[in-house]
């Protein structure tokens, strides 16, 4: 298999050599294997997300390779992206998908973090949206503040305050709320399932999570939606989901709610958060070392994938509506996620060790 | 009225989807395929699905739905044979048929025992379909009755089977249950994410122990090893008795424990966050307390197979339940389905509380095409059963290295990592001695099963309780006490006592002679040790995160408590007392050919190997010298065994897309696959 995978290389060196002047550049990679490593199981959101693009992405690749996801969870997923960090590039046929929980203790300094994204290749990322909601007594005391929620003991199923529920969890302790997390549930589903129960009176859920499972509730009167974490406009300035635009965000309650705060470190510490868990939330990467031809080569096959005919429809139960980043825009989307002021950084490690007890191993 | 005026014209359409000859050529597809995997200890339904997964892109629904469901249906079938013929528990559903299908196959009569499993099997799955088609409609409300503490006194209601299973001496089947417990708290704690027992220098600890490890280690192991010492084949008797029709006439003679326990197995199973992990147990419980002469289980008593069987299929058929009404999957292969569910047709489909509204007539496909490969299945399962029962009459030593194989292999998958064999190896250690000195093994492995629930459980039932009983006493008593939670507590508490007076009737390790007091005493010492040094870790976790210290204080606590006590014992009987339990002092393994720490050692071996040499070459090197010089196997057909071996391996890896664990060779030194 080595032996002809590296004649595979050498005759596409070789075409891209005699070619580089008349196109762009494009290795054919048939009948080669791209492995795309996901850090999680195979049960998670994540490994969704790569099966629903790894028969896409074969279509619109060069040659038609084949696509495989492997997973390699372990370590909250700083297992499989520490292992991704000490890969170099070989053929071009490794990809690998972080989320927002590899993100957040990159961002949070935890130690057992031995990654640093600026050194891989981003080449397409989607964002998903949020939206909290309550239960029908507390939402009746709902005037777009939380001006009168700030007596009421909520309970919140969590998965974890240093995951992606960091960013309710904060955006609630600004507006003054009491929210008491509940932390040990093993999905967001749980989570929706215990406030269903009436055992939670307080909830969110990803876009697609709250379109299926939590908008009958809505219907059914049983549950009041309070605030939508927003989404980024061309200036990453946060402004109304477009999947929701009748719920405002939590920027529009924040401002009109007492107490609360949209500057400072307290806000810098959300948004940044926010942009990492969920404008730019997932995101497939290139190792280091890339070179640009197989970059491009990644770059073209998904903006093929984007312009697919039915790609909105397709991918809208399956991913979301969100846009999907391809190339530069997938840099951008990497270049926000990953750089959060050092002020904001300390706010969140002090909070959480002061709210929740969680002490973050610095490196 | 209501429920015939929306279900009958749903069923009616799911029968005109379900009754194609194409939809049915992919449900035998998808059987097989789940068969083939299934007889792998530790792969089951989860590998299989993410097989299918590239093809499911699109497919037509009903048939891409055929070819999964046909798969996953299977696993708690197949894996019976790897159960009752091994003694290795294929996964978690298959954990309480190893007490009575492992020492039936011993006694010679596999056969009789797997069509009895397999017997139980289908009715079980036929009855959790049945069921499932007129509950369905209804189960909203009744899942959600089940909030925190009822499933907290569920997971202690499984707890309670330990009273069962705690052999002659009670306490130290506490004790067991409590170091499983304490076992199964290792890692990264839920709540605050404070560390027990582990560090971050060792990264693979923070995860906590996998269930596929610790099932294998604490019954496999021991077994092979014990087998391979005496250089028998598994079944004692040369002629096989009981052939595949006894088995069936076995399970008729119980239908109603069948009936029974195939309920016991859709009730639980409908609850989610629970999944299969108890099931098995509280069956396997409840096919003791109901049968009049106790003293057959542990040693080939058929009512222990039939219960735990008809339950483990019947629970598939609950499991359905959280799938399909509220999106939340009862098990890991579940949650893979249902995101496959989502990449079939135009992705119209979803799996969520829309479904029984959009898509009655699919939801009924899916309960129907579950009992259907129920029945295909279990028809090619018995119709194999009695030519692969000859297995058991193999000479074990040529069987041995195949299964140290199959088990490395199967434990290394469930974490990638070179430590999964480490574990396995450390956890096969205790499985060893518990087995040897007498401590229940199904006690230990309960209690690991049940750490994680019983303490989240617990820890969130409290909290959530807290905050009722802030808001009025009334509400708080409310919210513990609910009707469900006094029924559950009431059957625990009865079948607590009733379990303590017939466990010392039930035997699982037979009649252990005690000998000499040295041995059993320094285990327990060493037991004690482990105990009281996690309590000291746990207590090392600060204050402000008080929920990931409690749990592993009081259970380990208790069980120090429980190894004071009975050292207390030890201090002051006689050495011909019970708790002097040795198996090294009489019977198989005392007589056995080889000793342990040889036996072991082969095994150690091929984990050495693996770590310098990667699994392959040091799988190589491994069957070889074990034929030659282990099974005494001339260089020839010693060649051509390690050679299927070895093929056989890269066969299942290469169809599955799995890797092997790579050792230092591989760090230094690029290897073309499958050396890699």
């Amino acid at each position: 298999m080595a032996v002809k995978s590296k004649l595979v290389r050498c005759l596409a060196g070789g075409l891209v050599a005699a070619a580089a002047a008349a196109m762009p550049a494009q290795a054919d990679m048939s009948g080669k294997t791209v492995t795309w490593v996901i850090p999680f199981s195979e049960t998670g959101g994540s490994a969704k997300w790569a099966n629903f693009f790894a028969p896409l992405l074969k279509e619109a690749l060069p040659g038609k390779p084949t696509v495989v996801v492997k997973f390699m969870p372990g370590a909250g997923s700083t297992k499989g992206a520490n292992w991704f960090q000490r890969q170099k590039h070989k053929d071009g046929t490794l990809l690998f998908g972080s989320s927002g929980s590899t993100q957040f203790p990159y961002l949070l300094g935890d130690r057992r973090v031995r990654y640093e994204y600026k050194d891989w290749n981003p080449v397409m990322a989607t964002g998903t949206g949020g939206v909290a909601y309550l239960d029908k007594k507390s939402g009746a005391m709902f005037d777009g503040t939380a001006n009168k929620l700030k007596d009421i003991e909520f309970i919140y199923g969590s998965q974890g305050a240093t995951r992606l529920d960091l960013v309710p969890l904060l955006a609630w302790q600004m507006l003054g709320m009491k929210v008491e997390p509940v932390f040990g549930i093993k999905g967001r589903g749980d989570g929706r399932l215990m406030f269903e129960r009436g055992e939670a009176n307080i909830d969110y859920q990803t876009s697609s999570a709250y379109l299926a499972g939590s908008m009958p509730l809505v219907k059914a009167g049983t549950a009041v939606p309070m605030m939508s974490w927003g989404a980024l406009d061309a200036n990453g300035t946060i402004v109304r989901d477009p999947t929701f635009p009748d719920i405002a965000t939590f920027k529009e309650v924040c401002e009109a709610t007492d107490g609360c705060a949209t500057e400072g470190d307290a806000w810098d510490a959300w948004k940044a958060f926010f942009v990492a868990g969920f404008p730019s939330q997932k995101i497939a990467f290139l190792p280091r070392g890339t070179p640009q031809d197989v970059i491009d080569t990644y770059v073209t096959a998904f903006n093929k994938v984007k312009a697919r005919p039915d790609f909105a429809k397709i991918s809208a139960k399956r991913v979301g509506k969100y846009p999907m980043f391809v190339g530069d825009g997938a840099k951008a989307a990497l270049g926000t996620a990953t750089s959060v002021p050092e002020t904001a950084k300390s706010f969140v490690i002090g909070w959480l060790k002061e709210a929740y007890g969680v002490s973050l191993k610095k490196k | 009225m209501e429920f015939l005026t929306a279900a009958l014209p749903a069923l009616g359409e799911a029968a005109g989807l379900i009754f194609q000859p194409v939809v049915l050529g992919y449900l035998v597809l998808g059987v097989v395929m789940g068969l083939a995997i299934g007889v792998f200890p530790g792969l089951g339904g989860i590998a299989g699905l993410s097989l299918l997964l590239p093809f499911m892109f699109g497919m037509e629904p009903v048939l891409g739905l055929a070819l999964m469901i046909g798969m996953v249906a299977v696993v708690p079938t197949s894996d019976t044979f790897a159960s009752v013929l091994m003694g290795i528990p294929g996964s978690s559903a298959s954990q309480a048929t190893v007490l009575d299908g492992f020492p039936m196959a011993r006694k010679g009569e596999a056969a009789r025992a797997l069509s009895a499993a397999f017997a139980s099997s289908l009715f079980g799955g036929l009855v959790g379909a049945t069921f499932l088609t007129v509950f369905i409609l209804a189960a909203r409300p009744v899942v959600l009755a089940f909030g925190l503490p009822e499933m907290l006194m569920v997971t202690i209601l499984g707890l309670s089977m330990v009273a069962i299973l705690a052999g002659r001496i009670a306490l130290k089947g506490l004790a067991a249950a409590g170091l499983g417990l304490m076992v199964g708290t290792i890692g990264e704690a839920d709540a605050g994410g404070s560390l027990r027992m582990a560090t971050y220098e060792i990264p693979y600890l923070t995860d906590g122990l996998k269930l596929v490890i610790v099932g294998l280690g604490i019954f496999a192991i021991p077994e092979i090893v014990s087998l391979l010492r005496q250089d028998k084949s598994i079944s004692r008797t040369a002629t096989l008795g009981g052939g595949w029709l006894d088995g069936v006439r076995d399970w008729f003679a119980n239908i109603w424990l069948s009936v029974r326990c195939s309920l016991i197995g859709v009730a639980v199973g409908v609850i989610p966050g629970l999944g299969g992990s108890v099931v098995d147990w509280i069956a396997y419980g409840h096919a003791v307390q109901t049968t009049r002469d106790k003293s057959q289980f542990g040693k080939g008593e058929v009512r222990g197979i039939v219960g735990p069987e008809s339950s483990n299929n019947a629970k598939e058929g609950g499991g359905l339940v959280p799938t399909l009404l509220f999106g939340i999957p009862g098990s890991g292969s579940m949650a893979v389905f249902i995101g496959a569910v989502a990449l079939l047709g135009s992705g119209d489909i979803e799996v969520g509380p829309s479904m029984l509204k959009n898509n009655l007539d699919i939801t009924y496909s899916i309960v129907w095409l579950l009992a259907l490969a129920n029945v295909v299945g279990t028809l090619l399962c018995i119709a194999s059963s009695s030519g692969i029962a000859r297995l058991t009459t193999i000479r074990f030593t040529l069987v041995a290295p195949f299964l140290f194989m199959l088990i490395a292999f199967a434990a290394f998958q469930s974490g990638q990592d070179l430590f999964d064999l480490v574990a396995l190896f450390a956890i096969g250690l205790i499985g060893i001695f518990l087995r040897r000195f007498d401590w229940s093994r199904p006690a230990f492995l309960i209690g690991f099963v049940l750490s994680n629930p019983a303490e989240t459980f617990t820890n969130q039932a409290y909290q959530i309780a807290a905050s009722r009983f802030r808001r009025g006493f009334e509400e708080g008593i409310e919210y513990i006490f609910s009707p469900i939670v006094i029924v559950l507590l009431v059957v625990t508490v009865v079948s607590i006592f009733f379990g303590i007076r017939q466990a010392k009737t039930i035997q699982a390790e037979g009649d252990v002679q005690s000998g000499t007091k040295r041995a059993p005493l320094v285990f327990l010492l060493l037991f004690t040790a482990y105990l009281a040094i996690a309590v000291i870790d746990a207590s090392t976790i600060p204050d402000d995160v008080f929920t990931d210290k409690v749990f592993p204080l009081t259970i380990g606590a208790i069980s120090v408590l429980c190894c004071l006590l009975l050292l207390f014992r030890m201090m002051t009987r006689p050495e011909t007392d019970t708790i002097f339990a040795d198996k090294e002092v009489s019977g198989d393994d005392a007589e056995a050919g080889h000793g342990l720490w040889p036996t072991l050692a082969w095994f150690g071996g091929l984990l050495v190997l693996s770590a310098v040499f990667g699994f392959i070459i040091a799988l190589a090197a491994f069957l070889l010298a074990f034929f030659r010089m282990r099974a005494g196997l001339e260089w020839g057909r010693a060649a051509i065994l390690t050679a299927c071996g070895i093929a056989f391996m890269c066969l299942v890896a290469g169809l599955l897309n799995r890797d092997f664990p790579p050792g230092l060779l591989q760090s230094l030194v690029e290897l073309p696959w499958p050396l890699t």
